[in-house]
C-alpha cells in the first residue's frame, strides 16, 4: 500500500494553501481563540469522523464504542508527557499505539459478532475503559488528569488530519481496502471468495482504534485536562452522527458531517436548552428524507457539481 | 476427489448432520438432494470450512481439510456458490468477477478465464459495467458461479443453483452446469429440484432429516421406486 501516490501532491499542495489561509488568520487575530478553538475541534473531529468511517462504512462493522478509543489515546499521552516527561512527539506515536493495541485485543474477539451484537459489545467496551479510567487514582480519577502542557496547535492538528484523510483514502484504494469493502458487501460471498475476513476485520478496527488514539493525545494537548466526563457514549454517539450524516462508506460526507456537527454545536452553545432539540431535529428530518446520509456511500468531487472547484479544503479529499 | 466421513455436526443443542459419508470422484458430478431441511446446505457449509464439524473428517485430494478456515480451503481448489447468491450488490459485474480471482496473481490467466467466463455468460458480458444488485435473479446466479470459475477451482461446490429461477433459466442454468464439468471441474451440487439435479448428475445421494437414506448412481436413484415417490413426485 502506498501511503501517498502522485496523484496526492496536487491535493496537498491545495491542502497547504488552505492552512496558510488559515494559520494566516490565526495570526493576524482575525480568527479570535473562540473559533480557533473550534478550528481544532473540527480537525479532531474529522480524524475520529474520519477514523470511525474506515470501520463502520467501508469494512460495514457497526461499532459505537471509539469514544473508549480516543479515552485511551488522551490519558495515555498524557501520562508521558505530565507524569514521565517525554516530549509531545512520543505521546502522540504512544498514544496511537496504545489504542491500536487495545483495538486489535478487542477486535480479535468482538469482531465475530456482527450487526446489533457487535454495537451492544463496542458500546460497553467504551463504558468499561470510561469506568477504569474513572477509578485509576494515578491518572486523577473522577476529577481528571489536569496540568496538562498545551502542546496541540493547528498546525499540528491540520497535519496529522491530512496524514490520517490521505492515509484511508490509500488504505482504501488499496488491495486490503477492497478485501475490507467486499466484506461490508457481503461476508460469506468475501469467505467463499478466498479472503480472510477475520484478518482484514481486525485490521480495520485496529486502524481505526489507533487514529482515534491519535485524535485522543491531540484532545488532552489542547484542553490542559482529560477527564472522563468527556470520553461518555455520548460522545461515541456525536462521531457516530458524524459518519451517518455524512453518509457512511463515503470519506468527504465524514468529514462534511464532522464540520457541520461542528459548527452547528458551536452556533448552538450559546443556546444551550435549544442545542439538543434542534440537533435531534436535523437528525430526524435527514434521516426522513436522506436516511443513506448526505453523500450516501458516494464521495464529494468536482463531477457531482458537472464544475470544478469546491469549498475549502473538502475537494483536496475528494477521489 | 473429495472424501466425507462419518460427519457429524451440532447447531448448539440441535444434531443437524448425523454420520454423514460421502465421495465425489475426480471429473464428476454428484448431486446430493432432499427436501427442506434435510441438511444439505449445512453439509456443503462444513465442506467448505464455514461450520465447524464436531466428528467426521474431509478430504480433499488427499489433503485433510477438516476445521480449516475457509479462504485456506479456498485457495486449495475447492470453491462454494452459496446459497441466495450472495453477489457484492453494490459492485458492477466485472469488479465482482475480479474478486474471484482474488487469491491469483496470474494476470494473464485471470484476463483470459473472464473471456471464458463472458463466453460462457454473454448476459454477464452485456451487462459488464452495471451494478450486480440490479441484476435479475438468473443473472446474479450466473454472476456467482462465474465468479466462483474465476478461482480456477477444481471442485466447485454449488448450493441450489435453481432456487427461485424460471424453468427455463433453471434449464439454462443446468446445460452450463453440464458444460462446466465437462471442461474440467468436479461439481458437488445440492438442489431441491432433484429431477433436474438427477438428469445431469453421475451419482447422487439423498438426504433425509440428517442422514444419508439413499445413495448410488443417478439413473438407479431416478428410477428408484422410493426417490420417485418423495422427491420426483409419483
Amino acid at each position: 500500500m502506498n501511503i501517498l501516490r502522485k496523484s496526492d501532491l496536487k491535493r496537498i499542495v491545495a491542502c497547504a494553501i488552505l492552512f496558510a489561509a488559515v494559520q494566516g488568520l490565526l495570526f493576524a487575530e482575525i480568527i479570535g481563540p473562540f473559533w480557533e478553538l473550534n478550528i481544532v475541534l473540527i480537525c479532531i473531529n474529522i480524524i475520529l469522523a474520519v477514523s470511525l468511517n474506515l470501520i463502520n462504512g467501508y469494512t460495514g462493522q457497526f461499532s459505537i464504542g471509539h469514544a473508549g478509543f480516543l479515552a485511551v489515546g488522551a490519558y495515555t499521552g498524557a501520562i508521558m508527557t505530565v507524569k514521565l516527561g517525554f516530549p509531545f512527539e512520543v505521546a502522540l506515536v504512544v498514544g496511537t499505539v496504545a489504542a491500536g493495541f487495545l483495538g486489535f485485543l478487542i477486535g480479535l474477539p468482538t469482531l465475530r459478532l456482527n450487526g446489533d451484537y457487535l454495537a451492544i459489545a463496542t458500546l460497553g467496551l467504551g463504558e468499561i475503559i470510561r469506568i477504569c479510567i474513572l477509578n485509576i487514582d494515578y491518572v486523577g480519577g473522577a476529577s481528571g488528569l489536569m496540568g496538562i502542557p498545551r502542546f496541540t496547535t493547528f498546525a499540528w492538528v491540520f497535519w496529522i488530519m491530512i496524514f490520517v484523510i490521505f492515509f484511508i483514502k490509500n488504505f482504501k484504494n488499496s488491495s486490503y481496502g477492497r478485501c475490507c469493502l467486499a466484506i461490508r458487501e457481503n461476508e460469506i460471498a468475501a469467505d467463499t471468495m478466498g479472503i480472510d475476513t477475520t484478518k482484514y476485520k481486525v485490521m480495520a478496527f485496529t486502524l481505526g482504534a489507533a487514529f482515534a488514539g491519535t485524535a485522543g493525545v491531540l484532545f488532552s494537548h489542547y484542553f490542559y485536562i482529560a477527564h472522563p466526563a468527556s470520553f461518555t457514549f455520548m460522545r461515541s454517539f456525536d462521531i457516530l452522527t458524524m459518519v451517518v450524516l455524512g453518509g457512511l462508506g463515503s470519506m468527504t460526507g465524514s468529514i462534511t458531517g464532522a464540520v457541520l456537527l461542528t459548527f452547528i454545536s458551536a452556533y448552538l452553545a450559546e443556546y444551550p436548552e435549544w442545542r439538543m432539540i434542534i440537533y435531534s431535529a436535523t437528525m430526524i428530518v435527514l434521516m426522513l428524507h436522506r436516511p443513506q446520509g448526505l453523500f450516501g456511500n458516494k464521495e464529494l468531487s468536482m463531477k457531482m457539481f458537472g464544475l470544478g472547484g469546491g469549498k475549502d479544503g473538502r475537494t483536496a479529499e475528494s477521489k | 476427489m473429495l472424501k466425507v466421513s462419518n460427519l457429524d455436526v451440532y447447531y448448539g443443542a440441535i444434531h443437524a448432520i448425523k454420520d454423514v459419508s460421502l465421495e465425489v470422484p475426480d471429473g464428476e458430478i454428484v448431486t446430493l438432494i432432499g427436501s427442506n431441511g434435510a441438511g444439505k446446505s449445512t453439509t456443503l457449509h462444513t465442506i467448505s470450512g464455514l461450520i465447524k464439524p464436531k466428528n467426521g473428517s474431509i478430504v480433499f485430494e488427499d489433503t485433510d481439510i477438516t476445521g480449516m478456515a475457509a479462504h485456506k480451503i479456498v485457495g486449495m481448489g475447492l470453491c462454494q456458490v452459496p446459497e441466495g447468491r450472495h453477489v457484492f450488490a453494490n459492485m458492477t459485474v466485472m469488479e465482482n468477477l475480479e474478486l474471484g480471482a482474488y487469491l491469483r496473481s496470474d494476470k494473464a490467466g485471470i484476463a483470459e478465464d473472464m473471456d471464458k467466463i463472458f463466453q460462457k455468460f454473454p448476459r454477464l458480458l452485456e451487462r459488464k459495467t452495471q451494478v450486480a444488485g440490479t441484476l435479475s435473479g438468473g443473472e446474479q446466479q450466473m454472476l456467482a458461479m462465474g465468479r466462483a470459475l474465476m478461482s480456477r477451482p477444481r471442485l466447485l461446490l454449488l448450493d441450489e443453483p435453481s432456487m427461485g429461477l424460471a424453468p427455463l433459466l433453471v434449464k439454462e442454468i443446468f446445460n452450463i452446469i453440464k458444460e462446466i464439468n465437462e471442461s474440467g471441474t468436479t461439481v458437488l451440487l445440492v438442489e431441491q429440484n432433484a429431477n433436474m439435479a438427477l438428469s445431469i448428475a453421475d451419482k447422487a445421494y439423498v438426504l433425509e432429516t440428517g442422514r444419508i437414506a439413499l445413495a448410488g448412481t443417478a439413473q438407479e436413484l431416478a428410477s428408484s421406486e422410493a426417490v420417485r415417490k418423495a422427491y420426483l413426485g409419483g
